[in-house]
């Protein structure tokens, strides 16, 4: 069957099924992206029942450039700038795990003010990553001062990170056996300005989006995900915990120097997507908190284990997680004893976040699908690799 | 292959020679007689009895105090009132400033600069303006771009769309006053011709998004029949106690009426939801559902391109214009404010009195600053949702604009206030 619109019949007009007293349902599909201004390089195949969306069909890949061949090709130190690009946003997240498998695979040991220095520059890009996400969260809801100033605020963050490192967005900053250079001794009275700076710029963010009642109304109750569900579909990160689990990789699996520093993780009961908006928001004072005290316990030394010219690894495997801002992060590393890897393996957030999105956007209505898109921290060039 | 020939000063001097060759006989042999035929044909006007014919175009050029007395008869007719003041000019010359003004304020709203360097270093009065001539930028941008019609779609009502909603928001101009007598229409139902214009909104956009024969357009048309529809009866409403408190349908009777008091000072609640449904009227943030973008790309103007879409923004930025300009008439006392302003002479003949520029003034200012608060508003808000809209619009809305008919008629009944003087 066909609707008859101006003069020809256009595909994904047709009609599927039928109720029980024989009539027709109009059930439109909608090819959500990867053109689409809302939907990022990714499409989501949406049928929609009027202004209720049926089923949608997530379709990833359109950005899959084989970042785990691209690793078999290239030595363990060759591998540290092209394993960020999936996530550039979130450069040392992404790194943070593959960077702690070398080490167990090659048997490196790493200095102590390395390892501050990678929390440090770990929870600053988690700040940079979340506001950015905040930001684009905002412009998706049509509130266009949302998306302005955490892009403003991050810029503060960004310097910091651009002093440490030398580069705004893709650091390449740690590296198998502690970080490529030592700090500037300007950076931890400057970074300890900004934070506090940027601890409360955070409060006007409360004052000026979430306690505004169009932007609750937007999110309060919408895509509820329930504490069995976000377990059973594997969510992972901000939006398992604004489900109510409380599972952060930093606390059940501590690694550097996670276990020595004194922080909360958050969660929230509601799982709806003003929670999975609200989660990242409270975390971003964690990380906060974790940076300034990493900053006051950092001990002098040396920051970089010598390597040899050409590291080998030996004949085995290496699994390693980490918390990065998206959720847990995971590098299988297996080694056959060569100076390249056998096989690097990431298991990216983004990607468990799929069939959670499924999940949700399913019943719910088409006014709803950024809001819940959006919450659920979705990647797709992190979720393609 | 073309070759460039090299710059000598003799070719440049034949090129202007050439130049001018050519303009002297397209002005001889074409120009100048279309201009003799039709002034053989068509009879000069004549104004304040004084037959304006090209002699007295040229004395006027020698000396200007000629033509001084024939200005006023002059803006007092009725074309150069439907043309340039209060008509389309002003009303279009008003939405362009807006445009600049929206970007800026929401650029400062939003931690940035805004429009900065397009026409700053071009001309020395363009230096404080800093990127004024942005918008000429965008209007050459739109212009030069390829209007795409799809395939598929209902070609002369998609053409037709932004033509119509153009005319519509000039009808809606026509009926302002913006001055004591200065206003195109003055009929005595002009309130009533106001929300006759207003329903051809819903119509206009709900055929454009079916004419585009295409997904979007259609979900973006339905939803602004649903917003455009149910947001008419509250603005009808909220005007109600307007009428009952003017004892009039004229627009210029209901600012006359509101010399002593304006009338948000009785209705503030009829002022809120006539605020209210104006913004959804128009389409903004936060009701700019029917062109959600993250949902539904454009919305029913996904399919229009160029300047078909350059119209249909500058017809949205005219009826925001005509709206603001409505509350301002409604509720702000339009055009009263003290007179300050001097009147304006030409050769010592009086254009425009004192009061007339003042009025102007203050119907300008009021208008402006009501269109402003629309431009804060887009800056602080996300968009709602049609469920949320539709149930505000229904309940609340309504509720509201009873209540507020019910305080107007109170107030008539103990005489509080009535007819103007």
């Amino acid at each position: 069957m066909g609707v008859e619109m101006g003069r020809e019949r256009i595909p994904g007009f047709e009609l599927e099924g039928r109720d029980e007293d024989g009539m027709d349902r109009g059930i439109l599909t909608l090819s959500v992206g990867p053109q689409h201004p809302g939907s990022g390089h990714f499409r989501l195949i949406v049928k929609v029942d009027g202004d209720m969306i049926v089923e949608a069909l997530p379709d990833p890949g359109y950005v899959h450039r084989g970042e785990e061949k691209m690793c078999e090709y290239r030595n363990y130190i060759q591998n540290i700038p092209h394993l960020e690009r999936p996530m550039i946003a979130d450069s040392c997240g992404i790194l943070y795990p593959y960077v702690l498998a070398v080490e167990e695979i090659c048997n490196i040991a790493v200095p102590e003010r390395a390892k501050y220095i990678r929390v440090i520059m770990a929870e600053i890009n988690r700040c940079i990553f979340e506001l950015y996400w905040l930001g684009i969260y905002g412009i998706f809801l049509g509130h266009s001062t949302m998306f302005m100033w955490p892009m403003a605020d991050r810029e503060l963050l960004i310097d910091l990170a651009e002093m440490a490192s030398g580069a705004r967005v893709t650091h390449a900053y740690f590296v198998p056996g502690g970080v490529r250079n030592d700090l500037p001794d300007a950076f931890p009275e400057k970074a300890k300005r900004h934070l506090l700076y940027f601890k409360n710029r955070l409060k006007e963010y409360k004052d000026i989006f979430y306690d505004n009642p169009l932007f609750q109304a937007r999110t309060v109750g919408v895509g509820i995900l329930s504490k069995e569900d976000a377990i059973n579909l594997g969510a992972t990160g901000p939006v398992l915990r604004a489900s109510g689990v409380e599972h952060d990789i930093r606390k059940v699996e501590p690694y550097d120097v996670y276990d020595e520093l004194d922080f909360e993780v958050i969660t929230m009961k509601e799982g709806d997507s003003f929670a999975r908006a609200y989660v990242p928001w409270l975390e971003m004072y964690e990380s906060v908190e974790i940076a300034l005290q990493a900053l006051e316990k950092m001990p002098s030394g040396p920051v970089r284990t010598k390597l040899g010219p050409n590291p080998k690894g030996a004949v085995g495997e290496a699994f390693k997680r980490v918390e990065a801002a998206r959720g847990e992060l995971a590098y299988y590393l297996v080694s056959d004893g060569n100076p390249k890897p056998y096989r690097v393996k990431l298991s990216v957030p983004s990607f468990r976040e799929i069939p959670v999105m499924a999940h949700l956007l399913k019943g719910a209505k088409l006014a709803d699908m950024p809001s819940i898109y959006w919450s659920m921290n979705y990647w797709p060039v992190e979720a393609d690799r | 292959m073309a070759t460039v020939s090299e710059f000598t000063f003799s070719n440049f001097v034949k090129s202007v020679l050439w130049l001018l060759f050519w303009i002297l006989m397209i002005v001889s042999l074409i120009v100048l007689p279309i201009i003799f035929i039709v002034l053989f044909y068509v009879p000069p006007p004549v104004i304040n009895g004084v037959e304006i014919n090209p002699y007295l175009l040229l004395t006027m050029l020698i000396n200007p105090q000629v033509g001084a007395p024939l200005i006023r008869p002059t803006i007092e007719s009725l074309f150069f009132r439907i043309t340039v003041f209060p008509g389309f000019t002003f009303a279009a010359l008003f939405a362009t400033v807006l445009i600049f003004a929206e970007r800026k304020t929401l650029a400062k709203m939003q931690l940035r600069v805004g429009p900065y360097h397009a026409g700053r270093e071009a001309f020395w009065w363009a230096n404080s303006l800093g990127g004024f001539l942005q918008l000429i930028a965008d209007l050459l941008k739109l212009l030069g771009k390829e209007i795409i019609v799809p395939s598929g779609a209902d070609k002369p009502i998609f053409w037709a769309a932004p033509a119509v909603l153009i005319i519509a928001a000039a009808g809606l101009i026509a009926l302002i006053p913006v001055a004591p007598g200065w206003v195109i229409a003055d009929i005595d139902v002009s309130l009533l011709a106001v929300f006759a214009l207003l329903g051809f909104f819903p119509l206009t956009v709900l055929l454009a998004s079916y004419a585009s024969n295409s997904k979007y357009p259609f979900i973006g048309g339905l939803r602004a029949l649903y917003q455009l529809i149910s947001y008419e009866i509250p603005l009808i409403l909220a005007i109600l106690p307007i009428v009952i408190l003017a004892s009039t349908l004229s627009l210029t009777g209901i600012v006359e009426a509101q010399y002593a008091y304006w009338f948000i000072l009785f209705v503030p609640i009829g002022a809120f939801v006539f605020f209210v449904t104006a913004l959804a009227e128009l389409e903004r943030i936060p009701f700019d559902l029917p062109e959600a973008e993250s949902e539904i790309v454009a919305g029913w103007l996904t399919e229009y391109s160029g300047m078909a879409y350059g119209l249909i923004q500058l017809a949205n930025y005219i009826k925001m214009y005509a709206l603001s300009a409505l509350f301002t008439t409604l509720f702000l006392g339009g055009w009263i404010g003290p007179e300050f302003l001097p009147s304006i002479e030409v050769f010592n003949v009086q254009v425009l009195s004192s009061s007339e520029v003042s009025s102007i003034f203050w119907f300008t200012i009021k208008t402006f600053g009501v269109a402003l608060f629309m431009i804060i508003i887009r800056g602080t808000n996300p968009r709602v949702k049609i469920d949320v809209l539709l149930r505000a619009g229904w309940s609340k809305l309504i509720a509201l604009a009873f209540i507020n008919v019910f305080i107007a008629v109170a107030l008539l009944y103990v005489g509080v206030v009535g007819i103007g003087p």
